[in-house]
């Protein structure tokens, strides 16, 4: 029998991000160390790849020591390793991989590989129980997907985005609007100020489907833009933002709403980086308030990328004795 | 140089999936045309005609997404490495005996081979698109002959 309170130290380098987290039986964070490069990929307009792996190396050791020493333990003291092996760029993920498994080799212990979306859906775990059977939506910039869980580590795709992922529109259409990277907080911010007056469409696709397609209203802005710029109307930025981001969550909250409803599921998990939407936190809540759904909302820090939710997602594997060899590798298209 | 003039959505996947139907291993398709002009929608026809069964969605985020088909779609967006001069190991997919499908390869123009078919996609209207195949080889030539 494994032990219940196991401590695995968790690294997650899978896109712009350095983080190593320690993680106490799944649910206890100990340390949760986030070294950020939004500040310069800011000035490209988003992340570059290879900037990123260049920093992930300057900080992949210094960022795994604060985590040990902020938990106040030493590699004696952990259980197992954990890493992000996908999805995402894959000379980021070898970063963290290869640290992971070094480590690893060194002290002797085990090594799990954590799928990136994974991670997401348990970064709930740290804040409160789960609830089985359960649906997550999980939402960013590179996923749009509906997932259903029956018990723990078992992982069930019923929905996913046919084209971009919310986020990627976000950031599209913010790059439309000549806003600053990363697009969706500022698109969310402008849209507190504006009203929905453009109209947009909202693609529900057909009856009965759980996917997602973010494309066509993605490229009805663009086309709105171009439009009112050639004809020299006046654009209201704000406006603008409101009507894209309403049909964004209208389309998010009503099929994730009747996916919870179909599969009569006791809890509802939102993660991902669009998670930290005020907007879509607000609209959930609401749809939800008068269901026997309870409805799950991590923290901000714990929407946005870290290696705390990798700890925790890796606790379960943990126990299954699903350990990964020291062939692991970096898999940008890992499936679930 | 073929020119296609498609009226809908449907009949530009219809196009594309011809295409994809002949595609051979190690064969480099090059994707290009503007933000919405249908870039992605394309690449689901192609897939279609290499029989790939998953949901074929942007590639935007991990650059890089790969599918099971008659053999391996490897299916690339590398838009996010303007001004990188990165090579983020592009032989490696051109020579693994799958399809490698490009979009914004105008960015990546330094590591493109020789041997590949250039599809250009252009926007009329909402719906119709001018589709433009340049092949640059005699294998390209001759799939292109086939098109209807």
């Amino acid at each position: 029998m494994k032990d219940k309170n196991e401590l695995i130290l968790a690294i997650e380098t899978s896109c712009d991000e350095t983080a190593a987290a320690v993680v106490q039986g799944g649910t206890k964070l100990l340390s949760n160390v986030v070294a950020t490069q939004m500040d310069i990929h800011q000035k490209f307009g988003g992340v570059v790849p290879e900037v990123a792996s260049r920093h992930h190396i300057e900080q992949i050791t210094v960022v795994m020591e604060q985590a040990l020493t902020e938990a106040d333990v030493t590699m004696e003291d952990i259980d197992a390793v954990a890493v992000t092996e996908g999805p995402g760029l894959v000379g980021a993920l070898l970063v963290g991989v290869n640290a992971a498994k070094a480590l690893a080799y060194a002290h002797g212990k085990p090594v799990i590989g954590v799928h990136h979306i994974a991670g997401h859906i348990y970064a709930n775990r740290l804040e409160q129980e789960f609830e089985f059977p359960l649906m997550s939506l999980v939402v960013s910039g590179g996923h749009t997907e509906l997932i259903y869980m029956e018990e723990h580590g078992e992982y069930e795709i019923i929905g996913e985005t046919r084209d971009d992922a919310a986020g990627e529109a976000y950031d599209k259409v913010a790059k439309a609007l000549s806003l600053p990277y990363p697009g969706g907080p500022q698109i969310d911010r402008l849209a507190q100020e504006g009203k929905d007056t453009y109209n947009f469409p909202r693609s529900y696709l057909e009856e009965g489907s759980y996917d997602f397609s973010f494309s066509g209203l993605k490229t009805a802005v663009i086309n709105k833009l171009h439009h009112l710029r050639q004809k020299g109307e006046e654009i209201d930025v704000e406006n603008v933002a409101t009507s894209f981001q309403e049909s964004v969550i209208d389309v998010l909250v009503d099929k994730t709403y009747e996916a919870a409803m179909d599969y009569g599921v006791k809890q509802l998990i939102v993660a991902g980086g669009v998670s930290a939407n005020k907007t879509l936190r607000a609209r959930m809540d609401q749809r939800f308030a008068d269901t026997d759904v309870e409805l799950a909302i991590p923290p901000l820090y714990l929407c946005t990328d870290n290696a705390a939710m990798i700890g925790a997602a890796a606790s379960v594997e943990y126990h299954r004795q699903n350990y990964a060899s020291l062939n692991l590798n970096a898999n940008p298209g890992l499936m679930m | 140089m073929y020119k296609f003039k498609t009226i809908n959505e449907t009949e530009t996947q219809r196009l594309a999936k011809q295409i994809g139907e002949k595609l051979l291993p190690n064969d480099v398709v090059t994707l290009d045309g503007d933000l919405g002009a249908g870039k992605t929608t394309f690449a689901k026809g192609l897939a279609e005609g290499l029989a790939v069964k998953r949901t074929v969605n942007s590639p935007t985020f991990t650059i890089v997404k790969e599918y099971k088909g008659r053999m391996p779609l490897y299916h690339m967006d590398v838009y996010r490495l303007e001004d990188s001069e990165e090579d983020i190991g592009f032989d490696d997919y051109f020579n693994a005996e799958g399809v490698t499908v490009i979009e914004w390869s105008q960015f990546i123009s330094e590591f493109l081979p020789e041997e590949r078919l250039q599809i250009n996609i252009e926007k009329i209207d909402e719906d119709q698109r001018e589709v433009t195949l340049t092949p640059h080889t005699n294998h390209f030539n001759e799939l292109c002959k086939e098109i209807k």
